[in-house]
């Protein structure tokens, strides 16, 4: 059961993403277009998806635990860091360029098209190289902007 | 605003949202895409992959769900494939080193009310908005 738990999320949530447009990087560009024909849709997608996990969430946190496992993972970072902002500000200017985000890009590859494959790439190469270069500095994590 | 779909978004929105709820409450984890994908490149053993492997299948047959059901809603990117490659390595090396992305920061961390989820949300969504201005609007083509 546990294990069809974790398949039914991942697949529930790349289905959702395509009911909800997301899938569809012209659109997401259009959402991200506040100056040409802007497309609010992403709002609702945002509205609908925050509304009813933070509902849930605060339900699921009364339990000791979850179903199938003996611990909560919940990130432990507090502090609003320089290089916290550096990620989104690069993540966002990347995303505004392809209109796809990991999930979306993820899902898309069912339609073997080779540009999202260029896409996801590049994606994991990004990944390889901060680790390669950046990930050794995770300590230094403490510099912060402010704290919460 | 002639492309505007409120139900539609907020029907797959809700769906997006109980995915996310539902890895918390059964496996206590949180569902942050860029997160999931790059501990996969990691070699930390069986535990660390499984789980990881086992969500990535099912968002993977969604996404082949959607293509026999509604195909028109996988789209393609205008970008050109030197802007898709370019794009990729930003949003890669963007979400490991800003630690999520739309999911992680957007979804999760904004349930939570985590102030570094809303501030990296608001730099990801203001930077995307001027690369599009700037694609759009200043160049006026396609990259």
């Amino acid at each position: 059961m546990k294990w069809l738990t974790l398949f039914l999320s991942g697949l529930l949530f790349a289905v959702g993403l395509g009911v909800a447009g997301m899938t569809q990087p012209e659109k997401v560009i259009g959402f991200l277009d506040i100056f040409g024909n802007w497309d609010p849709s992403l709002m609702f997608v945002m509205g609908g998806a925050v509304g009813i996990n933070m509902l849930l969430y605060r339900l699921t946190r009364r339990r000791p635990c979850p179903v199938y496992s003996n611990q909560f993972t919940t990130p432990r970072h507090r502090k609003i860091t320089i290089r916290l902002i550096m990620g989104a500000a690069i993540f966002g200017a990347g995303w505004g360029l392809a209109g796809y985000c990991p999930g979306p890009a993820l899902v898309s590859t069912a339609t073997g098209s080779i540009p999202v494959f260029v896409f996801i790439t590049t994606m994991l190469a990004g990944m390889t190289l901060y680790r390669l270069t950046m990930a050794h500095h995770e300590n230094d994590d403490v510099d912060g902007l402010g704290t919460e | 605003m002639e492309n505007f779909t409120p139900i539609a978004s907020t029907i797959g929105g809700i769906m997006i949202g109980l995915a996310v709820a539902g890895l918390y409450f059964f496996n206590g984890r949180i569902l942050g895409i860029s997160n999931i994908t790059s501990e996969l490149l990691k070699d930390g053993g069986h535990e660390h992959r499984s789980w990881r492997l086992v969500f990535m299948a099912g968002l993977i047959c969604g996404g082949l769900i959607l293509m026999f059901w509604r195909p028109e809603s996988i789209g393609s990117s205008p970008a050109s494939l030197g802007g898709l490659a370019l794009a990729g390595l930003l949003v890669g090396f963007g979400a490991s080193l800003g630690r999520g992305c739309t999911s992680g920061h957007g979804i999760c961390g904004m349930s939570r009310l985590s102030l570094r989820s809303i501030s990296a949300t608001l730099t990801f969504m203001a930077t995307g908005m001027l690369t599009v201005y700037i694609v759009n609007h200043v160049i006026g083509a396609t990259v």
